[in-house]
């Protein structure tokens, strides 16, 4: 019994299957690598809100857009490469090349992704400098949120919700200009003529960024991101990581004056708490490597900072691999860093990297611009005519890949005694070839009859060629296609 | 057992008094959240079935107090998708059918719909490749009884062929050489030998030779002095490599003997004149279409005069 316990008689404590988000307030901070985050931060944001507005030449017949995944008419433009739906394998090769290029920057540089370019990183780290410029640093956020509700509290709740809701909307404003014209979209957005699918992206957008930038911020880094999972399975004792170096730090003095008084029994950590305090994710470096740390490297500033005031050397927290530490501990110069980038593993993956993107670069220079596809009628195969000919029917299927309208010309190959006419015209018009008119950057579907004597083969092969442009600059393609007849094969 | 009160130790959770073989059964709580979401579906099924029809009574169900049905859900359906092809139908049974060929546009929408239609209407004689069968034309050749330019093939369709109840229908009858006893089996047979001579089937013979004369009397009225036929009467060309029932001698020799009469049903009462317009652009486009060769003053002309 456990009546002499006041705490124990409700019995024991429930098992929590469920942990309260603890209140993360990170302190700014200033350093090499928080003016590395501010330059990729205004990189990346620049990226994405520009990007839509490059223009791009591309003559009368395509978009002038630089970057644009035209959904509607299934056309993707990325500068001077145009992808057709056909071709969607280049998509799929970025892919691959997206996902070695993981295996490479983390294999070398660890969790970088994460601590510099993802844009959960950058919207939230963009969230945390409107939440210090509305509310204070830390300290005066902590005081706030334990602060009851009142004028003070809930004016600067509301001009920090709004500046995030601002940003939020620009944020799914700006996804949208990537699949539509951008000037024209914009003028429609405002004057409320744009497709309700444009608004629904941004209100999904908008409310994504507001919550995940806002209010989930690391929770989505260490719950919902398989990334860093992916990433810590692939990254070994070469890999660059952010490391407190507690052979170094311990143990700690818990403030500079007990070190003075006792010199060589402590280490080179004050317990100033600094490093917690500019953290971003809330977690502790000095507990070792862990899932909750994206590598922002805000820790090494803040550190870095302190030691220069206790006149200690820097890199007390620093960027090292696990094999480098090592021989640091053991009192040993520690590998030099390049070693953590070139090395086999990292020259196999930047050559399988390289390697895809020369390839992709080959095909889409090479690749052809003029197709031709013959697709025949089977129902019914073949047709008697009244002179005792033999009709046999194609959809003959051209596609122009070329910005601008082609005029070509189609040819019978082989098939002896037989003509061709278009399905719009009639047998009087029969030849071995007519001419085409395929518009700029489309299919041409055409019905093609073809008639051939009756004296054949059941089944005899011959093929359509077509061709456009001339002398050197001609370009041709060749279907190859059968010839039906009455009677057996 | 049946103590209802005591209490699991480790989670603090009263036991339901169920006990197998040690194993017991705690009386868990539902979690509130998934309270809530049954009990709201279910006050949305009680709603549901009071908003929209769905108590069965003895002769019908409650009707629910938002007065949908299904068949009128239907109907809305059919009549936003009628809507839409307004247009294009409009434009159809507007245009003055010379001029269909050339308005590529309503052109294409209208063999669209005509090959819709044809799989309602046309599949179950035609084919659904329109190659048809012995008996029935293949649409897709360059032969045409009546006429293949687009207004001749919109009449067939409006007036059928041999439709003994209408007047406009196109009709024409050959008589049954053998069975009305108006050639004998010798004068039959040599008469075949000539037609199959005409259409390069057979060589000459001194059969054919005699066929010939009997050709002269009895067929060339309807089906020309040199077996080109009519299209005035739908007499088909005896001299080409189509056979609607079949070249060869015995079936010639049932033709002769016996005639044919083969009917086309009218569809002028049954469908709409866009939808006939649609068939007839359908059937135009399948190879065999043939341009105007005289465009008729008067659009109720019905064939056109190529030979």
């Amino acid at each position: 019994m456990h009546g002499s316990d006041p705490l124990a008689s409700d019995g024991p404590p429930k098992p929590k299957l469920y942990e309260k988000r603890k209140g993360v307030y990170p302190k700014a901070v200033d350093g090499t690598f928080r003016r590395l985050k501010w330059a990729i931060m205004a990189v990346t944001l620049a990226i994405y809100y520009i990007t839509p507005w490059v223009r791009w030449d591309r003559g009368p017949y395509a978009p002038d857009q630089a970057v644009l995944v035209d959904l509607a008419n299934r056309r993707f433009y990325m500068f001077g490469i145009e992808i057709w739906p056909h071709e969607f394998y280049y998509v799929a090769g970025l892919l691959i090349m997206a996902g070695i290029g993981l295996f490479l920057v983390t294999s070398s540089v660890g969790r970088a992704w994460c601590g510099y370019t993802c844009p959960q990183t950058v919207w939230t780290d963009l969230f945390q400098h409107v939440e210090r410029w509305v509310d204070g640093d830390r300290n005066a956020q902590i005081r706030l949120e334990k602060a009851p509700w009142g004028p003070e509290k809930i004016a600067k709740r509301l001009s920090k919700w709004t500046i995030w809701l601002l940003i939020a909307i620009a944020t799914g404003g700006a996804w949208i200009f990537y699949f539509a014209d951008a000037p024209t979209l914009f003028g429609q957005l405002f004057a409320g003529e744009a497709p309700f699918v444009a608004y629904a992206t941004v209100g999904v957008l908008t409310f994504t960024t507001f919550t995940l930038g806002g209010f989930m911020r690391e929770q989505v880094c260490i719950y919902m991101c398989p990334w860093p999972r992916i990433q810590t399975a692939m990254m070994d004792e070469k890999s660059l990581t952010v490391t407190y170096k507690e052979w170094r730090g311990e143990p700690r003095s818990h403030g500079i004056k007990r070190a003075k008084e006792n010199p060589g029994v402590f280490g080179d950590c004050i317990d100033c708490n600094q490093c917690v305090a500019v953290c971003p994710t809330g977690i502790d470096i000095r507990e070792g490597p862990q899932i909750g740390c994206i590598t922002c490297a805000l820790c090494i500033d803040a550190c870095d900072d302190v030691m220069d005031q206790i006149g200690r050397p820097r890199g007390l927290i620093d960027y090292a691999t696990l094999e480098s530490a090592d021989s640091e501990q053991a009192g040993e110069a520690a590998p030099p860093l390049k070693r953590s980038i070139f090395r086999p593993r990292t020259m196999i993956y930047f050559s399988l990297w390289a390697g895809i993107g020369l390839a992709m670069l080959f095909a889409v220079g090479t690749r052809d611009r003029l197709t031709i596809n013959a697709i025949q009628e089977r129902n019914p195969t073949f047709v008697q005519l009244s002179d005792g000919d033999i009709r046999n029917s194609f959809d003959v299927r051209v596609r122009n890949m070329e910005n601008r309208p082609r005029e070509m010309t189609l040819t019978l190959d082989g098939l002896e005694g037989g003509v061709m006419w278009a399905g719009s015209g009639n047998r009087d018009q029969a030849l071995r070839s007519f001419t085409i008119n395929v518009p700029a950057d489309q299919l041409l579907n055409t019905r093609v009859f073809v008639a051939a004597p009756s004296d054949g083969p059941a089944a005899e092969d011959f093929g359509f060629s077509v061709s456009a442009g001339e002398g050197e600059d001609v370009e041709t393609a060749y279907e190859a296609a059968r010839f039906a007849r009455p009677g057996e094969e | 057992m049946q103590d209802g009160k005591r209490v699991d130790e480790p989670t603090g959770t009263e036991f339901v008094g169920h006990e197998w073989d040690g194993i017991e059964e705690l009386d868990t709580p539902l979690p509130r959240w998934w309270s809530i979401i049954f009990w709201a579906t279910v006050v949305w099924g009680l709603a549901y079935t009071v908003a929209y029809p769905a108590w069965p009574l003895i002769n019908n169900a409650t009707e629910g107090v938002l007065g949908w049905s299904s068949r009128e859900a239907l109907a809305e359906d059919l009549a936003e998708v009628e809507a839409e092809r307004a247009p294009v139908r409009d434009a159809l049974a507007r245009i003055p059918i010379e001029r269909l060929p050339e308005d590529s546009e309503l052109m294409q929408a209208a063999i669209r719909g005509g090959r819709s239609a044809y799989q309602v209407h046309c599949v179950q004689c035609h084919g659904s490749g329109a190659a048809g069968s012995p008996g029935y034309p293949n649409l897709n050749d360059d032969e045409w009884l009546w006429g293949g330019d687009l207004r001749a093939i919109e009449y067939t369709l409006i007036h059928g062929i041999r439709n003994p109840d209408h007047a406009e229908t196109r009709i024409s009858q050959m008589p049954a050489f053998g069975a009305d006893g108006i050639l004998n089996d010798r004068q039959i047979g040599d008469v075949v030998s000539y037609v199959r001579v005409m259409s390069g089937a057979e060589e000459q013979s001194t059969s054919a030779q005699r066929g010939e004369a009997i050709y002269g009397t009895n067929c060339a009225i309807c089906h020309g002095a040199n077996g080109e036929g009519d299209r005035s009467q739908g007499a088909p060309n005896l001299r080409d490599a189509i056979w609607l029932y079949g070249g060869d001698r015995a079936t010639l020799t049932e033709s002769v003997t016996y005639s044919r009469y083969g009917v086309m049903p009218r569809w002028g009462h049954r469908l709409d004149p866009a939808t006939i317009r649609m068939l007839a652009a359908y059937v135009y486009s399948l190879g065999g279409g043939e341009d105007f060769v005289e465009v008729a003053e008067d659009p109720e002309v019905e064939v056109d005069a190529r030979q």
